[in-house]
């Protein structure tokens, strides 16, 4: 069994989470309340990832993330060190691969509530803030445990991109998926077996927690 | 209570003028006193919504004002707009936008961020007990009828302790026997209110029950306002008179004989009581007679004022409602029709039905006389 790739996937998949969710948020809302013409293009570069196959995006990204690249480029002058075959770089990577699963369903969950509500809270002298927190936030609640859900989920699962971008680095970008994969090639049966018990375990008490909050009735009252 | 940024301004009242071309033409101008309910009324899209959106806050037309309670809300002039927020307004809207993740009195509470926290709960109570919902505080919106739902609406709009209370059709997603108990309720209520009320509605028997006076809109142009008595009898316009369901408008001449102004109608020269001086002999205008000063002639015996603007006519139609039945009458002069009701037994008696021809006074005090070019109210 190899933990140090179950730590890896974990902390990928926790960042992921906690860094996308934001963003995910104000694109969304953006997404299901704007009335601007430009909408569909936004939507569908976010939809991309969903439809290009892993290799490709990862072979993209891997390009992105070389030092010719501007974006490597202005990584590595920034922090000194670049982001192939990083954990960095593969925490990128999985927030492009993740935005669409985090960013629809909460797009989703905001087109359900009425523009109406929002004018109501206004009138009731509840501030743009405070409309968003306590009216708005509490609504989408389950569409954002869905995002959890599935961006926690898919980052376990990845694959493809990850490996085109991060390789197979013990300790660093060796996630579990990646892990078995080579326990595979390695004719380790018995290792695969484990660890694909583990994944699934730990994406099944995942999913089963997440799916628990959302039944709760959503966020804060007055 | 002062706001920053906030203007004073010359009146007690809420004051809107506002102009604009497009997206949505608007050419209205009103007031309401405090106290007062200010019914507006027009067939849909006539921009009523759009107004009261922009005495909220929530809509911002390119010319005019709001003014409210003392203070300027809006103002072109100088680009001065306040916020849904800096407004006070309460609003219950037509679906009541209740928060359904909240309970009725969270619904309340939420509303009065100008109140102390550990008020809140007693005060939002004693709200819902004023629109009678004792007891249903905690259930969510979606464990409420219609009717109460509407109530927890009003109690939201009330307890911000508004400056102006805005009604955008609030009775209509409910039954017609709700809509009557809450209409009701709705004219007690007001009783205790002393900030100026608009509502807003297509139902003009709803709103010449609840309101003080009657403001008609078409294609968001303010045409005539004032106490529904008085737009009845005395519409402006031919156009009033149609958005006011009256039918009995015709077309006829001024004319002038032996130093007296009479109104030619065919071959009919009827007597008006009202002063004919601001026409001029020979203009042609348009005229109403409402229902209610039809007089029927009995046949075979002659009554009382039957020298009174005396009209031959064709009966058309007789369609029994109940107690009363409504009369159809046509002219051999004319393609227009007139309406009046009487009692069924009355029709009855009198053998009223289709093809008969019948005599009808036209009472010389009830007719009214209107320009053929509306009158509008002076847009200073």
């Amino acid at each position: 069994m190899d933990w140090a790739a179950l730590s890896v996937s974990l902390q990928l998949a926790t960042a992921t989470c906690v860094l996308l969710l934001p963003l995910a948020l104000w694109l969304g809302r953006t997404l299901a309340v704007t009335r601007s013409r430009g909408r569909p293009l936004g939507e569908a570069l976010i939809a991309l990832p969903l439809v290009m196959p892993p290799t490709v995006l990862g072979f993209y990204l891997m390009l992105a993330f070389g030092r010719e690249a501007p974006l490597g480029a202005f990584w590595h002058a920034m922090t000194g060190s670049g982001l192939n075959f990083t954990f960095t770089g593969i925490l990128l990577a999985s927030l492009v691969i993740n935005l669409p699963f985090a960013v629809q369903p909460i797009q989703r969950a905001f087109e359900t509530v009425p523009s109406h509500l929002r004018e109501a809270a206004w009138c009731s002298g509840l501030s743009w803030w405070e409309t968003f927190t306590r009216i708005e936030l509490p609504l989408v609640w389950p569409g954002l445990i869905s995002a959890v859900a599935l961006t926690f989920a898919h980052t376990l699962g990845e694959f493809g991109v990850i490996l085109m971008v991060g390789g197979s680095l013990d300790g660093e970008t060796r996630t579990l998926s990646i892990a078995i994969y080579d326990r595979v090639q390695a004719f380790d049966e018995i290792g695969a077996g484990i660890m694909s018990s583990v994944l699934l375990i730990v994406s099944f008490v995942t999913i089963g927690v997440v799916y628990g909050l959302a039944r709760r009735k959503g966020g804060p009252g007055v | 209570m002062a706001w920053p940024g906030a203007r004073e301004a010359q009146v007690s009242e809420l004051d809107v003028a506002l102009f604009q071309s497009t997206p949505i033409p608007l050419a209205a101008k009103f007031h309401c006193q405090p106290g007062e309910l200010l019914a507006l009324v027009g067939p849909s899209g006539s921009g009523k919504t759009t107004l009261l959106r922009t005495i909220a806050g929530l809509y911002r037309p390119t010319n005019g004002w709001v003014r409210c309670a003392g203070r300027v809300w809006f103002d072109t002039d100088d680009g001065y707009c306040l916020t849904p927020q800096q407004r006070r307004v309460g609003v219950v809207f037509q679906d009541y936008a209740l928060f359904p993740h909240l309970t009725a009195c969270q619904n309340v509470m939420i509303a009065m961020g100008h109140v102390p926290v550990q008020e809140r709960r007693e005060r939002a109570v004693q709200w819902l007990a004023r629109v009678r919902l004792n007891g249903l505080e905690d259930r969510y919106p979606n464990t409420l009828s219609g009717g109460q739902c509407q109530r927890v609406a009003v109690a939201r709009a009330l307890a911000r302790d508004p400056w102006v209370l805005l009604l955008d059709e609030p009775f209509s997603a409910v039954d017609q026997v709700t809509r009557r108990r809450l209409q009701r309720e709705l004219a007690l209520l007001r009783e205790t209110i002393d900030i100026p009320m608009v509502l807003v509605t297509h139902d003009l028997e709803e709103a010449t029950a609840l309101a003080d006076r009657l403001c008609v809109l078409q294609a968001g142009k303010t045409l005539q306002t004032g106490p529904p008595e008085t737009l009845f009898r005395r519409p402006d316009s031919p156009q009033v008179a149609r958005l006011l369901d009256k039918h009995n408008v015709f077309q006829g001449d001024i004319v002038e004989c032996e130093g007296e102004r009479h109104l030619e109608w065919g071959p009919y020269q009827l007597e008006v009581h009202a002063d004919l001086g601001s026409f001029a002999p020979g203009e042609r205008v348009h005229w109403y007679v409402p229902p209610s000063d039809v007089i029927l002639h009995r046949r075979g015996r002659p009554s009382r004022g039957e020298r009174e603007n005396p009209v031959e006519s064709l009966v058309t139609e007789v369609i029994v409602l109940g107690g009363m039945a409504l009369v159809t009458l046509s002219f051999a002069h004319s393609r227009d029709t007139l309406r009046f009701e009487i009692s069924t037994h009355a029709a009855r008696r009198n053998g009223l039905a289709k093809g008969e021809s019948v005599v009808v006074t036209l009472l010389a005090g009830g007719i009214h006389v209107m320009a053929d070019t509306p009158i509008h109210e002076e847009m200073s």
